[in-house]
């Protein structure tokens, strides 16, 4: 008996440190945001006045609000279609035996751009982009489509698409790696059986690679959905929101409201929602694991 | 090697089946593997052409860069990224070295501990203090924007070091953690359980057990946390006001107002701060997907 306790006590001295912080710096600040949105408040003035959930009201009749989440939304419908969609299809292939010695090379150059900071790659776009001395419309010029050189950012109907295909370049090879590595984990012998068979390629990838990555495809379309809803860095960097407020997105928002507009109160709703919105999906998330590691 | 085998027998008795010659068979590959080539090689031309150019264009003059944005600089002007790193890159750059090396050193030490706690002990409320901890892997940093800028100001550490590196430890402990912990449960017990025959207390097995047979996903975690702080933006931004403690990628920023003109030193900034993970990436990659392997179990 004394000597469980003793081993509990050791066990929790290494554990409490890590735990501290996570307390601290993580924990607290959730419970302070829903706190903080029930007031008025500002960053240099103390006083703060009770609004209970007015502000809740006023966010849902913001059209910018709605432009947020549609933008948001709009983020993560592309980055299924690219990073899940077509990620997976370009896993199937790197890992066909006719393609596999040239695997090594394809993915980690495909990894690439997800190992640099988002504020640089949105930087780095920002100058691609650019009407006069970009490359984007240097090579549309070069292939003789003057007319699709447009003002990329500049346009607010089609800044948001110029602002999701960047992360589709930069993170595309990222779950190319995350679908190869679940791939190697099929069992060799359900191909061997279905060469047997005789199944051409199309069917092996139906019939076997699809239902086998089941689990890995639900935990990829899940991270990519969380992802979409954390969009900030590249906004931020590219358009700030604009042209208009046609780019913005709920980071941005928030950033907005608290650091340009500097209403706290109404900045910490929008926090509520991110909140809402990602912790829902991370069950989601968590019930998929775990009935991943049931089977 | 060994798995060779059944794949030519079965190829032979598709040919006989289907009644197709060989050589078809061969043909067909053959043009699958062009296009496939072909395909990937374009790809990885949109891919990799944008990283290349920013580091050549990195050393052009203005005037080159608007003229001949494909071909080669027509002069190689080192002096470029020179200048970029005394424009105040080399001032971020260092913060971030600092800022990145603390928060990596901070995260593998309370990680490991907490791991070893975690894995090793059996007693009762672990699975709750779990919970805890890996909850923290699905908390979006934005929601804690606010509260922690005015906890920072509150206990008088904002605009310093410390506003940057105490949040990026929290954030990045429960991922470390959670790769730790399930690497340690899978280090054999029998060698912890003669070292405490031999008199050893827990400390001496962490520390002369746990984390040199640790050593792989300790590397792995130090990659990856090393990476998300390097790169971080958003707490950079907010957490830090004076531009002389500012970590790269937003000094970057400051800077592109700052040399609203100058292309060329421009990107030379940005390739001196994209540069270093590009390196680590390519030259521990093995420790890189290991991490992720481990990581990508549950996500």
């Amino acid at each position: 008996m004394t000597k469980t306790f003793r081993n509990s006590r050791t066990a929790i001295l290494f554990i409490l440190p890590a735990l501290l912080f996570i307390l601290f710096f993580v924990f607290l600040p959730i419970v302070l945001n829903l706190y903080n949105s029930l007031f008025r408040w500002n960053s240099f003035d103390a006083g703060r006045v009770f609004v209970g959930l007015e502000y809740y009201g006023r966010l849902f009749k913001d059209p910018i609000f709605f432009t947020a989440l549609k933008n948001n939304s709009l983020y993560a419908v592309i980055s299924l279609v690219f990073q899940v969609g077509i990620g997976l299809i370009i896993a199937a292939v790197l890992e066909d035996k006719l393609i596999r010695r040239f695997q090594p090379f394809f993915r980690t150059v495909f990894f690439i751009p997800s190992v640099i900071s988002i504020a640089v790659v949105g930087l780095l776009w920002q100058l691609l982009y650019n009407p006069e001395v970009g490359l984007v419309n240097g090579v549309l010029k070069t292939l003789g489509q003057s007319e699709w050189a447009l003002s990329w950012l500049g346009d607010s109907k089609i800044a948001i698409y110029a602002v999701v295909a960047v992360s589709q370049w930069q993170y595309t090879g990222y779950m190319v790696m995350l679908f190869l590595l679940a791939m190697q984990k099929i069992p060799f012998e359900y191909y061997e059986a279905a060469m047997i068979d005789g199944a051409s390629k199309i069917k092996t990838f139906l019939y076997i690679t699809l239902p086998q990555m089941k689990e890995m495809i639900l935990v990829g379309t899940v991270i990519t959905v969380i992802g979409a809803f954390k969009v900030f860095d590249e906004v931020y960097v590219m358009t700030n929101g604009g042209p208009g407020r046609s780019t913005e997105v709920l980071g941005t928002m928030l950033y907005r409201a608290a650091f340009r507009n500097d209403e706290m109160g109404y900045a910490s709703t929008i926090g509520t929602i991110i909140f809402v919105v990602t912790l829902t999906l991370s069950l989601i998330q968590l019930k998929i694991g775990k009935s991943g590691q049931e089977v | 090697m060994a798995n060779n085998n059944p794949v030519v027998k079965t190829n032979e008795i598709k040919e006989i089946r289907t009644g197709s010659s060989k050589l078809s068979l061969k043909v067909k590959n053959r043009i699958f593997q062009t296009g496939v080539l072909i395909w990937f090689s374009l790809f990885a031309l949109v891919i990799i052409y944008p990283i290349i150019w920013l580091g050549l264009s990195g050393l052009k003059s203005n005037a080159d860069f608007f003229l001949n944005t494909w071909r080669l600089p027509e002069e190689w002007l080192w002096k470029n990224y020179k200048a970029a790193w005394d424009a105040g890159i080399g001032h971020f750059f260092l913060n971030s070295v600092f800022i990145t090396v603390v928060s990596v050193v901070t995260v593998l030490l309370l990680g490991s501990m907490a791991a070893y706690g975690l894995s090793r002990f059996q007693f009762k409320g672990q699975n709750i203090l779990l919970v805890i901890i890996l909850s923290g892997l699905m908390l979006a940093p934005q929601v804690s924007l606010i509260p922690l800028y005015k906890l920072l100001q509150a206990i008088g550490l904002y605009n310093t070091y410390w506003a940057l590196i105490l949040p990026y430890v929290a954030f990045q402990l429960p991922f470390s953690i959670f790769l730790m912990r399930s690497y340690f449960l899978s280090i054999p017990k029998e060698l912890e359980e003669s070292a405490i025959i031999d008199g050893c207390n827990s400390w001496k097995v962490y520390r002369h057990i746990i984390v040199p047979m640790g050593k792989p996903i300790i590397a792995s975690c130090a990659l990856l946390t090393g990476m998300n702080v390097w790169n971080e933006f958003m707490f950079a931004l907010v957490f830090v006001e004076d531009s002389a403690l500012r970590t790269i990628p937003v000094g970057l920023m400051n800077l592109r107002s700052q040399l609203n003109t100058n292309f060329g030193i421009q990107l030379a900034g940005l390739a001196i701060s994209a540069l270093p993970m590009i390196i680590a990436y390519i030259v521990f990659q093995k420790q890189f997907v290991r991490g992720l392997s481990a990581g990508s179990v549950k996500g």
